[in-house]
């Protein structure tokens, strides 16, 4: 089966390692992912704070050359950011005519057309849905003995509409993870808000939030933390060192399931941009291992 | 001494502002509201705001439309919809509290140098010329105009970022911006 794929800007960017492992897990199992031509940003929490109609014209933009190059494929979206948003945009299209009517115009001024028919769907969904737990068993080839992870969810992948899990205790990652070999640790936080943009616009209150999720997951003995989506990723990896001195030290690395993934299917680190990290989860990795041979 | 009205007489509310409130995506249900706080205690970020979801949507309804739009709450709104998914009563309040930002930035009564508004503002500018974001330059921007003292706590920051190959400040663009444009252009309020 064939996917269309919306990176967004963030896999671009600060989020490459994520781009690296998913493109990397995919292409390891054989299932194709398709860059839409031309996408463009897909206007996040930002954008519709300003101005909600041009929001979901901007995002129904990409959806509309989606269904235009793959008609039968569902589109693929790591981002949490850009999942929900998008999402919106097809059920907000669906529930007001009034809505409906103005992104239609908008999207005709510029030639295209748009019938609602692309599912939007998070590579976890895709993951454990259409490949499947067996699948993935079979692709494990370096079982991640050992490993005590902590499942970070975040908000947007799971709110407002539930497509694939429960909306404050799913359990996707979960059941991945112990697929793979690796302990579960028992995360309540799994679906709290990491602050978004907060630790960008405010500090005092976004530092605090990573800190309270970090230290959480060393509470509960974690090794590591997985997450979903490239804005948790960053606050939780790259704020930590500033959280740290602000309210005490703590050494959590942050990393992207899909990275696990790939591990766990003998893929390099190197190759899953395991070395994009800045709190590094190679050491917890590694005595993992170790712990495992023993 | 200066002596403030810190209640509101019964006149001074604005039934046209609850009317508009309701009027927007996801405002049609307040009315529904039974003031249970459930949204207040699920809200990660309540303690930081200087009223409550609960209240905010009690007041939006009542009509206190100044005291809504000049709250802090509504720019600390993460968009996280936990108060949305929880609420008895099915009332969006995530989206109550995107028409009430909306509002406030329509009527210029936003906290002018609060960075969540600036960043919004900031966002929607580099969207509408490139079509796509760069998060470092956004984030240097934000900084710049409402804290740049934290450009100096966050240089080490900035290090980290170029090391790992995660820090970049070419603007990337869309190939096809007439295309955008004329989606953008001539929809909803005019520019
Ligand atoms: S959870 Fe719903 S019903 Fe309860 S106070 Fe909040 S908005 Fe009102
Ligand atoms: S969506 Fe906003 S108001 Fe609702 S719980 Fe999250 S941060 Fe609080």
């Amino acid at each position: 089966m064939q996917y269309s794929y919306y990176p967004g800007c963030s896999l671009k960017g600060s989020g490459r390692a994520y781009e690296e492992s998913v493109l990397a897990v995919f292409d390891h199992l054989g299932i194709e992912l398709k860059e839409i031509d031309d996408w463009n940003c897909c206007g996040a929490t930002a954008y519709m704070s300003v101005d909600e109609r041009r929001s979901f014209a901007l995002a129904a933009r990409n959806l509309a050359i989606s269904e235009r190059d793959m008609p039968e494929s569902p589109m693929v979206v790591p981002c949490s950011g850009c999942y929900v948003t998008l999402n919106k945009t097809c059920h907000v299209v669906k529930d007001y005519p009034a809505i409906k009517d103005d992104v239609t115009k908008a999207l005709d001024r510029a030639g295209l057309k748009w019938k609602n028919q692309v599912p939007v769907r998070h590579p976890l969904d895709v993951l454990m849905q259409d490949v499947g737990l067996d699948r993935i068993k079979e692709a494990v080839v370096k079982p991640l003995k050992g490993l005590k992870i902590a499942p970070y969810y975040g908000c947007q992948i799971v709110r407002p509409y539930a497509e694939f899990d429960h909306q404050i205790h799913p359990t996707s990652m979960d059941r991945m993870f112990e697929a793979l070999g690796a302990t579960v640790v028992h995360y309540p936080l799994k679906t709290k808000c990491c602050g978004g943009s907060m630790t960008g616009t405010a500090p005092e209150v976004g530092l605090r939030l990573v800190y309270l999720l970090l230290k959480e997951a060393a509470k509960r003995e974690a090794d590591l933390m997985a997450t979903v989506c490239p804005l948790c990723q960053f606050n939780l990896d790259a704020f930590a060192k500033e959280a740290a001195r602000a309210y005490g030290p703590v050494n959590m690395p942050v990393i992207y399931f899909t990275q696990l993934l790939g591990l766990a299917m003998g893929l390099s680190e190197e190759k899953l941009g395991l070395q994009r990290n800045i709190i590094s989860a190679k050491n917890a990795l590694k005595g993992a291992a170790a712990a495992a041979a023993r | 001494m200066n002596i403030k009205q810190s209640i509101r007489y019964d006149s001074e509310r604005s039934n046209e502002f609850t009317k508009e409130v309701m009027a927007r995506p996801g405002g049609e249900m307040i009315q529904a509201c039974i003031q249970c706080g459930t949204c207040s205690g699920v809200c990660p970020m309540s303690n930081y705001m200087d009223r409550t979801p609960r209240q905010i949507i009690y007041m939006a309804r009542e009509g206190f439309g100044d005291e809504v739009l000049r709250s802090r709450t509504i720019w600390m709104c993460t968009s996280c919809y936990a108060c949305t998914v929880e609420c008895p009563r099915g009332i969006k309040i995530t989206d109550v509290m995107y028409a009430l930002k909306r509002m406030a930035m329509e009527r210029g009564t936003y906290p002018q140098r609060f960075p969540t508004s600036t960043m919004a503002r900031d966002f929607f500018n580099m969207v509408r010329k490139n079509g796509r974001i760069n998060e470092s330059r956004l984030g240097f921007l934000v900084f710049l105009k409402t804290n740049w003292m934290r450009l100096l706590t966050s240089a080490g920051l900035g290090l980290d970022l170029i090391k790992t190959g995660r820090f970049s400040l070419k603007q990337e663009q869309i190939k096809s911006k007439n295309e955008l444009n004329s989606i953008l252009s001539g929809n909803g309020r005019p520019e």
